[in-house]
C-alpha cells in the first residue's frame, strides 16, 4: 500500500503528463467516451429536473401531453442524473483507475471494454424512453420494465468480469484503496438490482410485469434497494473516485491507511441495515424500523470517516484551494458528502422523520447529496481528466472553472435552502391545529403555501445547469484550442 | 486480528468473498423475518383480491408513476388519521404487487380516498384537476379518457398475479372479461361481481368504449375501503 502510494503519486503535474511516456499502452478510448457521455447526461438530467421544478412552480408547464407529465418525466430526472450521469462517471472512472492503479490493460481488451459502454448508453436511452412511452414498474430508481432489467444485467456482468479481470492480472501486489470501494460498488449494485427487479412478466412479448413481492416486504425490499442505490452507487462509488482522483490532483498521499480499513468494512457492513429509516410509522414492523434508524445513526461515524480521510489528504496542500479550482470542487464536494451524512442520520430519527418524510425536506436532502456530493466530486474528476486522457496540457480557462464553481455553489445553496424552508414549513402545517382543536390547513393550502419555495428551487436549478454548461464549453475548448496543446509536442 | 487487511488487499478473491459476506448480513437479518414472523401481516377481515377492473386500473396508476406524488400509505400519527382515516394496515397492501406507499406527497395520501368522492368528482377532477380544485399542481389526465383499455389479455394479468401469490381462483380468471365489462356497466347486474369482490365499485363507461380513465377510477373508489373497522378488534389491528 505505502509503495503504491509512494509511487503512483509520484506522477508528474498534470502540464508535462506527455513529458513521461506511458510505459503501458492504457485503454483510453473507453475513458474518453465515458467522459463525453458523463457530460452529456449530466446536461440532459439538469434540463430536464429545471423543467421539472418549473412544472411544479407553473403546472401549465404539463400542457396536458402524456409524456411531458410530472409522474412520467420525474423518472427521467432521477434515471438521467443517478445512472446515466453518475453511472457514466462511475464506468469511466473505474476503467481509468484500475488500470493504472493495477499497472496493465483491461481485461478482456476493447471489445468488452466497449461492449459495456455501449450496452450501458443502451439501457439508459431504452430506459428513459420506456418511461415516457408509459412503460414504468413504479419501483423508485428501478423503473424500467423486465427485458430493460435483464439486458443491464447483461451488462453489469460484463462489467464486473472487466474490473474483477483487471484486479486478476494486476502487477502491483497490493489492490488500491480505490478499487476496494469500487469492487464493493459493483457487487452489491449487482445483488440489489436482482433482488429488488424479481418478478414473472405476464407474457413475453408484453412490458408488464408483477414484482415477485408484495406490501409491506415489497416495501422493505424496494428500500433495501433504494437506500443502497444511495450507499453503493452514489456512495461507495464515488468514494473510489475520491481515493484515486484527490490524491491526484494534491500530489499527496492518502491520509489515513488505517483509517480508511475502518471506513470501508463498517460503511459498507452498516450501509445495508439503513434501509427501513424510509418507512418509519408505517405497516412495517417496528423491530424492522427501530434496527434501520439504529443503523442509520450509527452510519454517521463510517461516513465521516471517509470525509475526514479526503479532506485530511489535503494537509500540507491547502495552498493549491487557491489556484486549482477543480481541486476546490472535489473538497467542496467531500464537505457537502460530510454533511449529508450528518443529515441523513438526524432525518432517519423516527421523531424528525415524523415531520420530514414526505416533504420537501427529502428532496432538499437528496440534492445536497446528489449536487454537492456526487455532480461536485465528478466535476473535480473532470477537470483534473480531460487533459490527462486528451493528452492536453492544460484546461483551457481556469477562469471558467471558477465561475462555474462559483455559480453551482450558488445554486447548491438556493435549492437546499428553499427546500429545508418548503419541507418543515408543510410538515408543520400538516401537523398544526386550530384553537377548537381541528387541523387547521386544508391539504392544498400547504401546497399553495410552498409556491414562491418553489420559484427560489428552479432559480437554484437554472444556475447548477448554467454552471454545467460553461463546463461543457470549457472542455470543448481544452480539447480543440491550440492553447491547450501539450508543450514540447 | 487473525486476518489481516494487508492479505485481503493482496488477494482479489479474498477482498471479494468478504465484500460479499459482509453486505449481505444486514439484507438478509431485516428481510427474511418478514417473510416468515407470523405477525407482519395482522389477521383482519375483508382485504380481497382487485377485481378485473380495478386490477388494469391500477397498471395505469402504476405506469402513470402516481406514486411520485401521491403517497398511499397513513402513518400513525394523531394529523394524518384525522386527517386521511384510521393509519394503514399491513394487510390492505398484501395484494399489491407492486407496492404504492409512495415517498412523497405533493398531493394528499391516497390510502382511504374510495368513497370519499363521487364517480363523477373523479372523472372531472382527472380531466382537469384545476376546474375543481384550483390551486393544484396536478396536470390533466384528459388522454385517459380518449385511451381505449385494452383489456384483452386481463385474464393473463390474473394468471400472472396467482404466480406471485395473489388467490383468485380458476373461475375468477375464467370470468376476468365478464367481470370486467360488467363493473364498467352501472346499469349491469352487479351480483354476481359482488359476491366475488365485496365493494367494488361500478362506473359507467360508454357501452363498448371502456376506457383508461374508467379503470383508474373503479381502481381509486376500492381503496382503503375494504377493511371494516367497526368489526376489527384493537388485538387484530396491533401492529
Amino acid at each position: 500500500m505505502a509503495d503504491i502510494a509512494a509511487d503512483d503519486f509520484a506522477i508528474l503535474p498534470v502540464g508535462r503528463i506527455n513529458a513521461r511516456p506511458l510505459a503501458i499502452d492504457y485503454n483510453e478510448a473507453i475513458v474518453r467516451k465515458s467522459v463525453i457521455a458523463c457530460v452529456f447526461w449530466g446536461l440532459v438530467a439538469f434540463t430536464v429536473g429545471v423543467y421539472l421544478a418549473l412544472e411544479l412552480t407553473f403546472p401549465v408547464l404539463n400542457f396536458g401531453l402524456e409524456f411531458l407529465n410530472f409522474g412520467r418525466l420525474r423518472p427521467v430526472h432521477t434515471s438521467a442524473a443517478i445512472f446515466a450521469f453518475g453511472g457514466s462517471a462511475l464506468i469511466g472512472s473505474a476503467f481509468h483507475v484500475v488500470q493504472r492503479t493495477c499497472r496493465t490493460r483491461l481485461f478482456g481488451d476493447t471489445a468488452l471494454a466497449d461492449f459495456v459502454f455501449w450496452g450501458y448508453q443502451f439501457f439508459i436511452v431504452m430506459a428513459a424512453l420506456s418511461y415516457v412511452m408509459g412503460f414504468s414498474k413504479s419501483r423508485e430508481y428501478a423503473e424500467p420494465e423486465w427485458h430493460i432489467d435483464l439486458w443491464l444485467t447483461i451488462v453489469w456482468v460484463a462489467f464486473a468480469v472487466i474490473f474483477i479481470g483487471t484486479l486478476l492480472k494486476r502487477t502491483e501486489p497490493h489492490i488500491y484503496v480505490a478499487n476496494w470501494f469500487y469492487v464493493a460498488f459493483i457487487l452489491t449494485i449487482a445483488i440489489l438490482h436482482i433482488g429488488n427487479n424479481l418478478g414473472v412478466p405476464v407474457s413475453f412479448f408484453g412490458a408488464k410485469s408483477y414484482s415477485l413481492f408484495s406490501g409491506p416486504q415489497d416495501a422493505l425490499i424496494q428500500w433495501w434497494y433504494g437506500h443502497n442505490a444511495v450507499g453503493f452507487f452514489l456512495t461507495a462509488g464515488f468514494l473510489g473516485m475520491m481515493y484515486y482522483f484527490i490524491p491526484k490532483a494534491a500530489n499527496r498521499p492518502v491520509y489515513s491507511y488505517r483509517l480508511s480499513v475502518v471506513h470501508f468494512w463498517s460503511l459498507i457492513f452498516i450501509y445495508v441495515w439503513a434501509g427501513p429509516h424510509h418507512l418509519h410509522y408505517t405497516a412495517l414492523p417496528d423491530w424492522t424500523q427501530t434496527l434501520g434508524m439504529a443503523f442509520s445513526i450509527m452510519l454517521w461515524m463510517p461516513s465521516w470517516g471517509g470525509m475526514i480521510n479526503g479532506l485530511m489528504t489535503l494537509s500540507g496542500a491547502w495552498d493549491k484551494l487557491r489556484t486549482d479550482p477543480g481541486l476546490r470542487f472535489s473538497v467542496t464536494a467531500v464537505a457537502f458528502y460530510g454533511m449529508s451524512t450528518f443529515e441523513g442520520p438526524v432525518m432517519s430519527v423516527r421523531e424528525v422523520n415524523a415531520l420530514s418524510h414526505y416533504t420537501d425536506w427529502t428532496i432538499g436532502h437528496v440534492h445536497s447529496g446528489a449536487l454537492g456530493w456526487v455532480a461536485f466530486i465528478v466535476f473535480g474528476m473532470l477537470y483534473y481528466l480531460v487533459p490527462v486522457i486528451w493528452h492536453r496540457s492544460k484546461i483551457y480557462s481556469v477562469r471558467l472553472i471558477s465561475w462555474h464553481y462559483w455559480i453551482a455553489t450558488l445554486g447548491i445553496v438556493l435549492y437546499i435552502t428553499s427546500m429545508w424552508v418548503a419541507g418543515i414549513m408543510q410538515g408543520l402545517m400538516w401537523r398544526s391545529y386550530d384553537a377548537h382543536g381541528f387541523l387547521q390547513y386544508s391539504f392544498v393550502e400547504t401546497v399553495q403555501a410552498l409556491h414562491p419555495l418553489f420559484l427560489i428551487r428552479t432559480l437554484g436549478g437554472v444556475c447548477f445547469l448554467f454552471g454545467a454548461i460553461l463546463m461543457a464549453y470549457n472542455f470543448w475548448m481544452t480539447v480543440h484550442d491550440k492553447s491547450t496543446e501539450p508543450t514540447g509536442a | 486480528m487473525f486476518l489481516k487487511q494487508e492479505t485481503i488487499e493482496k488477494s482479489a478473491v479474498l477482498l471479494i468473498a468478504l465484500t460479499l459476506v459482509t453486505v449481505a448480513v444486514g439484507g438478509a437479518v431485516e428481510i427474511i423475518p418478514l417473510f416468515t414472523v407470523e405477525t407482519t401481516i395482522e389477521r383482519v377481515h375483508g382485504v380481497r383480491p382487485y377485481t378485473p377492473l380495478e386490477q388494469m386500473g391500477r397498471n395505469i396508476y402504476v405506469r402513470e408513476g402516481c406514486y411520485l406524488c401521491h403517497s398511499q400509505q397513513i402513518r400513525a400519527l394523531r394529523d394524518e388519521v384525522e386527517r386521511y382515516g384510521h393509519y394503514s394496515l399491513a394487510a390492505e397492501s398484501m395484494y399489491d404487487h407492486p407496492f404504492q406507499w409512495g415517498s412523497e406527497r405533493k398531493g394528499p395520501d391516497l390510502a382511504r380516498i374510495g368513497g370519499k368522492y363521487s364517480n363523477d368528482w373523479h372523472y372531472a377532477h382527472l380531466k382537469n384537476p384545476p376546474s375543481l380544485v384550483p390551486e393544484t399542481l396536478m396536470p390533466s389526465y384528459q388522454f385517459l379518457a380518449e385511451h381505449k383499455l385494452d383489456y384483452s389479455r386481463v385474464a393473463d394479468h390474473l394468471s400472472t398475479l396467482r404466480i406471485v401469490g395473489v388467490p383468485y381462483t380458476d373461475e375468477d380468471i375464467a370470468v376476468a372479461v365478464q367481470d370486467l365489462e360488467t363493473q364498467a356497466n352501472a346499469e349491469a347486474d352487479q351480483t354476481a361481481l359482488l359476491k366475488r369482490y365485496p365493494k367494488a365499485v361500478a362506473v359507467n363507461a360508454k357501452p363498448g368504449q371502456i376506457t383508461e380513465l374508467d379503470a383508474l377510477v373503479a381502481y381509486l373508489q376500492v381503496l382503503g375501503t375494504m377493511v371494516d373497522f367497526a368489526d376489527a378488534s384493537q388485538e387484530q389491528l396491533k401492529q
